[in-house]
């Protein structure tokens, strides 16, 4: 297994894990190591196994197989409150008798830490929050963004060695959400804790992560930074799950291994690519592509159309910073685009029914194994 | 936490001696009595025998079962009936009032029913209060006999009793989403349909569990018909009370009392069955 | 606005019906005659023979005495089942629950029968002050669980996890989250025992002895044998008391709502 020097610099690892509940197998043979003072996000649809994930390692849940490190050590076995690690809730599950402060001193006090050094790092954590004015205040009398800075400040006031959060910001509207996002990850600097993040909002996890965790029925998908599995899905869960993708059947028609081009065939024409995967002659792949990186050009616009896709527009979708285009292809075959919308350009004032030409820049489109 | 595992062990250790000792042992001593017999030398002993069920198929014990029944179902559906609409308009009403109207039909719930019954005579007297009223309105020319009769028998459930309907009904009719009623009427129903095909249907569950409530101490609270029906009212619950402590037949009391379980286990499996698939109320 | 009048026209009528014969009681209590229906002036006379009854002062000590132990216990009890019920699994879960619904359900007579044949013939016991408690707290309980029960799910049920999260001990939660966010609910229930404990005749019928004397049981004898201003006197003294604990109860549960 592995060292203890390496172990070492994981703040929590998860070997081999495997959970069931009634039978009903949640989590598939786990493996992952969180790097200390990172934002790291499980992300995935509902029932992917994520929250049971964040339950196993805050020891809520103990897993069927496998084992859990924190800090080097095994917790198997191990309560919540012995493993250096807090969550906080969905519903922030704030004491509404206790006033704030007495709900972040909460923890310090059930330790018989002293008083004066309850006040000290309270009142420090507060501040951190921007909280300090509320000390007196109860939950019910806070905002929502204000109730989830105090289940913060509560879990964080322990100094935990990981911050868990199960999805806290999915009971928010869309404009707090989006300043939470922004505080969330300003606080996670300041506060210098490895935080584990559980969404299912896509854009959430790639705004705010150093590295995701694309999850999907209780396997991990993906790990990589927002960027990676953003742009190099590695199947087809991934690519479907984050951003929206066309997938195309295609052939390999050659393969180079040094220079690592190829060149695939789709929808009848030639295009040259590049992959970081290996492929031989003549295998199935999907090919990506992102509508964003589609480009839509009128027939009297294209002089040489021999490597557009020739095809008629279907749906314009307007939605004021971009224009989404539905572009029928064939009789099974559609393409979306999204182009960026511009009040002076004529370019972009298509019409449903107009001939249209589709292609993008040569090595933009992401090739993955055909699967089934 | 291992004081977590004790604090447990103690609670449920607890719970499981109080319940078993004075729930469970003395209903099974009930049910065994029903097969015992009564001795001279003492009140319960052997031999084992059907004796107590087989005299109960006399016809005077079968009259008084069917008097009780009767007198039961009239007095549930009276205050049905009366309590129906009351508890509708109570669970409707604005939010300002509603915690006021709430109290003022718990206080009657909370009063001892032994004191509420016994009010109930200074008002059926012949020279009581309701008469007094009617003879002033008009409404008759001689006082009417009510007390120590059925009726009044009835009277002093129903008075005693309404809150048991009324109480149930008014939580299962504020979980009525008013919405379905906008619905129906949107679809073009008039009150009475929506009342038939809307309302009842998803309030019956508080009917029923109001129904059940009203109906079983109806049949066994013996001081009742004892207080405003006089000596010759004998219900089901004056039947136990008299084989245990005059009679001293204590095997016969225990027998009726088992019969009587097992209708209070009718009526609950009917009410599961009849609520299948609805909502029904927290306990549940 | 016809709806509205036709409303309170009903829940006066339903309400007059349930007050009226209380409120007469009220009156007679007053009324200067022994035998007469008749308002014959006001007096304090039956409250007065009342406060001389000694009989009926020992009968009202024991009745208290009586109600303040047994719902104590009974409150007790309550809570920690419902407490149990609430955060533990554990096997006869379901028969518990089904037991409780089966108490609150099941005729008072059939409950005073069981624990007559228990105590007078099982267990042998002389029936008196032991043998109505040990019946009180019995017939109580269950009404105290349904109470508390209630008021705890009524919580976000991620606190106790939040808890736990941060280091308490079920004793730490117990005393710092669970009793003092409880004890409205607590206090009802204390106070619905008490009531019912003091009003009970059914279940005391049975297992009550000749030595302790309680309240319900001397006002049904006395009832049984007719109308008496004095008795009219006593009962309009323990609706007002009851009136007073019912509003009590009432307002402690609307609080922190």
């Amino acid at each position: 297994m592995w060292g203890i020097d390496e172990l070492a610099k994981y703040v929590v690892e998860l070997q081999g894990i495997h959970k069931a509940i009634h039978g009903h197998g949640i989590l598939q043979n786990l493996n992952l190591k969180i790097i200390e003072g990172e934002f790291l996000t499980l992300l995935g649809p509902s029932g992917c196994g994520k929250t049971t994930l964040l339950r196993l390692i805050s020891g809520f849940e103990e897993p069927t197989q496998g084992t859990i490190f924190i800090d080097g050590k095994d917790v198997s076995g191990l309560p919540p409150h012995q493993r250096h690690v807090h969550t906080v809730f969905q519903s922030y599950a704030l004491f509404p008798h206790m006033s704030v402060f007495e709900n972040v001193a909460f923890g310090l006090r059930c330790q018989q830490v002293s008083f004066p050094e309850i006040k000290t790092r309270v009142e420090a954590v507060l501040k951190m929050v921007k909280l300090e004015q509320f000390s007196d205040r109860k939950p019910g009398n806070l905002s929502g963004g204000q109730q989830q800075r105090v289940a913060i400040a509560r879990a964080a006031v322990n100094r935990p060695r990981v911050l868990l959060l199960d999805e806290p910001l999915s009971s928010l509207d869309y404009r707090l959400r989006k300043a939470m996002q922004i505080e969330l990850k300003q606080l996670q600097r300041t506060l210098g804790i490895t935080f584990i993040f559980v969404t299912h909002d896509q854009e959430e996890a790639l705004s705010m992560s150093d590295r995701v965790v694309v999850m999907q029925e209780g396997r991990i998908e993906q790990i990589g930074t927002p960027r990676e599995v953003y742009e190099e899905p590695c199947n087809l869960n991934v690519a479907k799950f984050i951003g929206e993708t066309n997938i195309f059947d295609g052939t390999i028609l050659s393969s180079d291994e040094t220079s690592r081009q190829i060149t695939v065939s789709m929808l009848g024409k030639k295009r040259l690519t590049k992959s970081s995967r290996k492929f031989s002659v003549n295998e199935k792949v999907h090919v990506l592509i992102r509508p964003e990186d589609v480009r839509v050009w009128g027939r009297d616009e294209v002089t040489d159309a021999s490597d557009m896709f020739e095809g008629t527009v279907l749906e314009v979708i307007y939605k004021g910073t971009t224009v989404d285009l539905i572009v029928r292809i064939n009789e099974q075959l559609t393409i979306a685009a999204t182009e960026f919308f511009d009040e002076d350009d004529d370019r972009l004032a298509y019409k449903i029914g107009e001939s249209v030409l589709v292609n993008w820049g040569n090595g933009w489109e992401v090739l993955l194994p055909y699967e089934v | 936490m291992k004081s977590d595992q004790r604090f447990k062990w103690i609670s449920l250790g607890i719970i499981w001696v109080w319940f078993t000792l004075f729930a469970l042992l003395p209903f099974c001593l009930v049910v065994i009595s029903s097969f015992l017999s009564r001795s001279n030398a003492s009140l319960i002993s052997l031999p084992l025998s059907l004796e107590q069920y087989t005299r109960l198929a006399n016809p005077l014990y079968w009259q008084i079962f069917q008097k009780s029944v009767l007198i039961a179902a009239l007095t549930s559906l009276i205050s049905l009936c009366l309590g129906y609409p009351f508890a509708f308009i109570i669970a409707t009403a604005r939010n300002r009032f509603k915690p006021l109207l709430l109290l003022l039909v718990i206080i009657p719930f909370w009063t001892s029913s032994l004191i509420r019954s016994y009010a109930m005579i200074a008002m059926l007297k012949a020279k009581g209060v309701l008469n007094s009223l009617l003879l002033m309105l008009g409404i008759i020319h001689e006082p009417l006999t009510i007390l120590f009769t059925n009726t009044a028998v009835i009277m002093g459930l129903v008075y005693n009793l309404l809150p048991f309907m009324v109480l149930p009904l008014i939580t299962n009719i504020e979980r009525l989403d008013s919405r379905l009623v906008d619905a129906a009427h949107d679809l073009g129903a008039n009150w009475f349909t929506t009342f038939r095909r809307v309302i009842i249907p998803l309030t019956l569950p508080g009917i029923l569990a109001g129904s059940i409530l009203v109906f079983l101490p109806a049949m066994t609270m013996f001081y009742i018909p004892d207080i405003l029906g006089g000596a010759k009212s004998m219900l089901l619950g004056n039947l136990i009370q008299n084989q245990f402590f005059i009679a001293e037949n204590w095997p016969m009391g225990s027998a009726i009392s088992t019969m009587l379980t097992i209708l209070l286990a009718l009526l609950i499996l009917f009410y599961l069955w009849a609520t299948k698939g609805r909502k029904r109320g927290d306990w549940l | 606005m016809n709806r509205r009048y036709l409303h309170v026209a009903y829940l006066g009528m339903i309400y007059l019906f349930l007050y009226c014969p209380l409120f007469i009681l009220v009156v007679y209590s007053f009324n200067d005659t022994r035998y007469s229906l008749l308002w014959q002036g006001f007096t304090w006379h039956w409250y007065q023979e009342l406060f001389h009854d000694r009989s009926l002062w020992l009968a009202t000590w024991h009745s208290f005495t009586l109600g303040i132990t047994s719902a104590s216990i009974a409150t007790l009890i309550g809570m920690i089942t419902a407490i149990s019920l609430y955060r533990y699994q554990f096997t006869g879960k379901k028969i518990l629950n089904g037991l409780i619904f089966i108490l609150i359900l099941s005729p008072e007579i059939v409950m005073g029968a069981s624990l007559l044949i228990l105590f007078a013939f099982l267990l042998q016991l002389k029936l008196g002050f032991l043998t109505l408690l040990l019946s009180h707290v019995t017939f109580c309980t269950p009404f105290v669980i349904v109470t508390i029960y209630s008021r705890l799910v009524s919580f976000d049920k991620n606190i106790f996890e939040a808890a736990k999260d941060l280091g308490a001990a079920d004793w730490q939660i117990l005393k710092r989250i669970i009793i003092p966010l409880l004890w409205p609910a607590l206090f009802a229930g204390w106070l619905l025992s008490f009531t019912l404990s003091l009003d009970d005749v059914i279940i005391s019928y049975f297992v009550a002895g000749p030595e302790f004397e309680i309240l319900p049981l001397k006002i049904y004898s006395m009832v049984r044998s007719g109308i008496k201003p004095e008795i009219n006197a006593l009962c309009s003294v323990l609706f007002f008391l009851t009136l007073t604990l019912t509003v009590l109860s009432q307002l402690a549960l609307k609080k922190r709502n």
